[in-house]
């Protein structure tokens, strides 16, 4: 609050209204949220976070004490997929109010003010609550050229976020793109795209992939960082664990049919109507860390794998490269146990890529009886 | 003469720029710019023809089915490729919905705040509120309680003193017209709509895993499977759901979305002689059966004469770039799709701003042309396509609004003609929507569950070079992707999009593009807080991320993507 020396006194805000101080659950309850009602949310952002359900009346001790932090949203080169995504967030009435309840200050799909009015939002924020505010990120930066490849109100990218990432308590990188360039950063990568993390070094930065994000998993940052004080444990990608510490091959609903060796062999054919594994049309399962099969989308409606179609690996760096042609199944699943790392995973992904995917790997060698089929010609 | 810059134009989807000369109170002339580039198109060369769908996709996730779309008919074009009757009636429901819910979208949620004052609604008498509301629906959500509870909910939001996303808007100014009444009744529905939203659009979840960006199409189909025996596939439980939320959207339609748009507009009928743009509306035809026959008409009407439909011949589409941030192409005049040989080529001021140099080149957007003229595309085209063409179930809903409004067929030629068309486009396709799915049961009762066209899905199959292209009418309007395909690889892939047609810049003609033509006139209350050009910016429903777009030179060599 070191900067924020306008006109008006401390503690007031534009208006001169007396600044909020409601707590979450105050603010619930004024707008006709029953208890009730909140402490199921409690619960619901308490499994999201993978955390055991007797923590769910601490998230809601915590939420009960929080008061309304303000949240700058930013968009760069992206699609707006991740602001739909949380437009379809799985908690609707009450995920919307959080939402609110956090301020969303500035957030161009849904603000009313534009133009300069808009920028003077943003500014106030970012002034009046330096080192205070949560900061999105959607979308990839780019570094060429000078940053002209993105601009708002005449400012680069690249600029915007130096502003305001640098001032922000923490950072979350939503989306494949803003965590690690995305698509604008694929090959050749014309605009020399990038993530947060690599634009803005040394900011406290939470990268949440996928394409886009599951809102589920951007709910449970929030609400860990106000819980626990702290941003939540990370991977090597900057990943949250509650969200990306598993394999979604490992927790795959159709897990039991490759340990069996019941393949979908053709669209629509007899083990694709009856949900055999999807390994064989090229699934990314064995290779993405994502919590898909327990979060699902769209309130827990479905993912990828469960409506017949492929894993992208969407939530790994790289994957627009890394992870296509999309309907080429991955050379070499690795290992059967449930407790590999990412970081393991990616080395062998990284060297099944060197090879031109013309390997096959331990997995089909271990396992010649049930092994998928020759792929070596795809290669 | 004042000029003005609006950047970010917000409550659209990407980043949009207008800057406008102001003179006697009206704007006398406006350039639009895009502001961010990907170069995605470029991207996609040297990758999987049918990987493409699910890359140019992510060309925009507020659309996010109509790339998709756009892109598996391409391919199928140019590898010849006829696709189940399920598949057909799967793509049509997906298309169907994502139509009906990016319009309510867009009308509550980017739209409506350029005529509701909700802080106006403060001053509302609830009582007045349930009446007015009664007088005009049937919506069960509308006694006094109900709009006191909204009325209190949003004081208490005002009274803390943190609007965010409400912040420092234009609330107050002298263009808004709207009874508090009103403005009650309509801030209730857009917190209503939001609700709605998410629900109806579980449709794509249920067909295509999740939204945004369903993942569930394929070159050949779409790989959902049918078979109303497994709980892995499309069955009677999931067909009921799909029903279920189909009866939920056009309800809503009905009962919120028309009255509402039909009381908002009979406050602002001055609106109906304002952004009346470039006169010229062309659409693709949309929503194929089993035969290829469609259900609403393509064409063009040109100067406004409503007096016939102009066929559409693709060949006939071309792509300037004058005053667009690429290098121009070696000779005059546009390049078709299919030849187009354009790089990215900024010429515009290094950033931080002013102003852009608009005698120049000023927008990574492309100026497309039919014919040579600037087209306007999205739901006013399409209507009035369907309405000359004597489609029976639009003309009945034109002449409806019409006649509620009591102004004749050349009001559409506006910003409120083209938030009224949008509004029939939804109560159209809503009402159409479960003719398909149960066309779609009808065909699983006889045993029929085939969803993909097997025989081309390998590579090896397919000629050594291929070239099509797919349309499709998108929420926004008309789409096109054109591709090139060779040894089984993307030589060439180009989309020419909704937005593209509407927010280009001048051409080498100096011809305006539809957004800036439609600028030109509309009158400014005050310069410092230009209301009025959002309203006639957002009746487009601007979508810039997929705007914005290039291609690369064709016969250069490909790009190696390095796990090919």
């Amino acid at each position: 609050m070191s900067k924020s020396k306008t006109e008006e006194p401390e503690g007031t805000v534009s208006g001169g209204c007396k600044k909020e101080d409601y707590s979450i659950s105050e603010l619930l309850k004024e707008r006709g949220v029953s208890r009730r009602d909140f402490l199921k949310f409690c619960s619901t952002v308490t499994a999201a976070m993978a955390l055991p359900a007797t923590f769910a009346p601490k998230v809601a001790q915590a939420l009960d004490e929080v008061k309304r932090p303000p949240l700058v949203w930013l968009e760069f080169q992206g699609c707006t997929g991740d602001s739909e995504a949380l437009l379809r967030s799985a908690n609707p009435t009450v995920g919307e109010i959080v939402l609110d309840i956090l301020s969303v200050d500035y957030h161009e799909t849904i603000m009313a003010a534009a133009g300069h009015q808009a920028e003077a939002a943003l500014d106030k924020t970012i002034t009046d609550y330096k080192g205070k505010y949560f900061c999105v990120i959607e979308g990839s930066i780019p570094m060429k050229d000078g940053g002209i490849y993105g601009c708002v109100g005449g400012k680069s990218h690249l600029e915007r976020a130096r502003q305001v990432v640098g001032g922000a308590a923490a950072t979350i990188a939503i989306g494949n793109c803003a965590a690690y360039g995305g698509i604008a950063a694929a090959a050749p990568n014309p605009t020399g795209a990038v993530g947060v993390m690599e634009a803005v070094p040394g900011a406290t930065v939470i990268n949440l992939p996928g394409c886009p994000c599951n809102a589920d998993n951007l709910t449970a940052t929030v609400v860990h960082y106000l819980v626990f004080g702290k941003i939540p444990a990370l991977d090597s990608h900057g990943r949250p664990l509650f969200a990306y510490g598993k394999r979604i091959h490992d927790n795959c609903e159709r897990r039991p049919h490759f340990d069996a060796g019941q393949y979908v062999e053709q669209w629509g054919d007899d083990g694709h109507r009856k949900g055999f594994c999807l390994y064989k049309m090229g699934c990314k399962g064995p290779a993405t860390f994502h919590n898909c099969p327990s979060q699902r989308y769209n309130e827990k409606t479905s993912w990828p794998v469960a409506a017949g179609h492929p894993c992208a690996g969407c939530a790994e760096p790289a994957f627009w490269d890394t992870m296509s042609p999309m309907y080429r199944r991955l050379p070499n699943v690795p290992g059967f146990g449930i407790e590999h790392t990412a970081d393991v995973i990616g080395l062998g992904l990284a060297a099944g890529v060197a090879g031109g995917f013309a390997v096959h790997g331990a997995l089909a060698a271990m396992r010649k009886d049930k092994e998928p089929g020759d792929d070596t010609k795809e290669g | 003469m004042t000029k003005i810059v609006v950047d970010p134009i917000t409550r659209i989807e990407g980043h949009l720029r207008v800057e406008a000369e102001v003179s006697g109170g009206k704007v006398s002339d406006a350039w639009v710019s895009g502001t961010m580039f990907r170069g995605i198109e470029k991207i996609l060369q040297g990758r999987d023809p049918r990987d493409a769908w699910f890359w140019t996709q992510r060309f925009c996730g507020v659309c996010t089915t109509v790339h998709s779309i756009a892109s598996i008919r391409a391919v199928e074009d140019a590898l010849k490729i006829q696709i189940p009757p399920n598949a057909q009636l799967i793509r049509n429901i997906i298309i169907g919905i994502q139509t009906v819910q990016d319009h309510v979208i867009h009308f509550y949620h980017l739209h409506a705040l350029d005529w509701v004052d909700i802080t106006s609604g403060l001053k509302a008498d609830p009582v007045k509120t349930a009446q007015l509301a009664a007088s005009i629906s049937d919506w069960p959500n509308n006694s006094p309680t109900y709009f006191k509870a909204i009325q209190d909910r949003v004081k208490t939001f005002v009274a803390s003193g943190r609007l965010g996303p409400f912040a420092n808007a234009y609330w107050g100014h002298p263009a808004y017209r709207l009874p508090p009444e009103a403005n009650l009744m309509a801030t209730a529905h857009y917190l209503e709509a939001l609700e709605w939203q998410k629900d109806v659009i579980k449709i794509h979840a249920i067909l295509g895993s999740k939204n945004p960006h369903p993942q569930t199409f394929l070159v050949g189909g779409m790989s959902i499977p049918i078979d109303p025996d497994s709980q892995n596939a499309l069955n009677a439980d999931k067909l009921i759901e799909i029903k279920r939320l189909l009866k939920k959207s056009q309800d809503f339609v009905e009962k919120v979305y028309i009255p509402d748009l039909l009381a908002v507009a009979s406050f602002y009928k001055d609106w109906a002689a304002i952004g009346s743009g470039v006169g010229n509306y062309m659409c693709y035809p949309e929503f194929p059966d089993a035969s290829g026959k469609t259900w609403l008409p393509g064409g063009a009407i040109l100067n406004r004469d409503i007096s016939k439909v102009v066929p559409l011949d693709q060949k006939k589409i071309t792509e300037h770039v004058e005053h667009s941030w690429y290098q121009d192409a070696p000779g005059a005049g546009g390049l078709h799709p299919w030849e187009g040989s354009t790089e990215p080529q900024y010429t515009g001021p290094k950033p931080p701003y002013e102003f852009l140099d608009t005698s120049k080149k000023y927008s990574w957007v492309k100026a497309p042309r039919y014919e040579e003229k600037a087209m306007e595309v999205g739901p006013l085209s399409r209507v009035l396509v369907a309405y000359v063409s004597g489609h029976k179930e639009t003309k009945g809903a034109v002449d409806m609004v019409l006649a509620k409004l009591g102004v004749g067929p050349t009001a559409l030629f506006s910003t409120l003609g083209r938030t009224g068309a949008r509004g029939i486009d939804c109560l159209l396709i809503a009402r159409q929507l479960p003719t398909w799915l149960n066309e779609l049961i009808g065909n699983i009762s006889k045993g029929d569950y085939r969803i993909h066209a097997n025989e081309k899905w390998d590579p090896s199959t397919w000629p050594a070079e291929a070239h099509g292209y797919g349309w499709h009418e998108a929420p926004r309007g008309g789409l096109g992707h054109w591709i090139k395909i060779k040894d089984q690889k993307i030589l060439n892939y180009q989309a020419v999009v909704p937005s593209t047609w509407n927010a280009s810049p001048r051409d080498a003609k100096g011809q305006a593009g539809p957004y800036e033509a439609a600028l030109i006139g509309t009158p400014i209350a005050d310069p410092g807080k230009p209301l009025e050009i959002l309203r006639t910016i957002h009746s487009f429903d601007p979508c810039l991320a997929c705007a914005v777009h290039v291609l690369d030179a064709t016969g250069k060599e490909t790009v190696q993507v390095k796990v090919c």
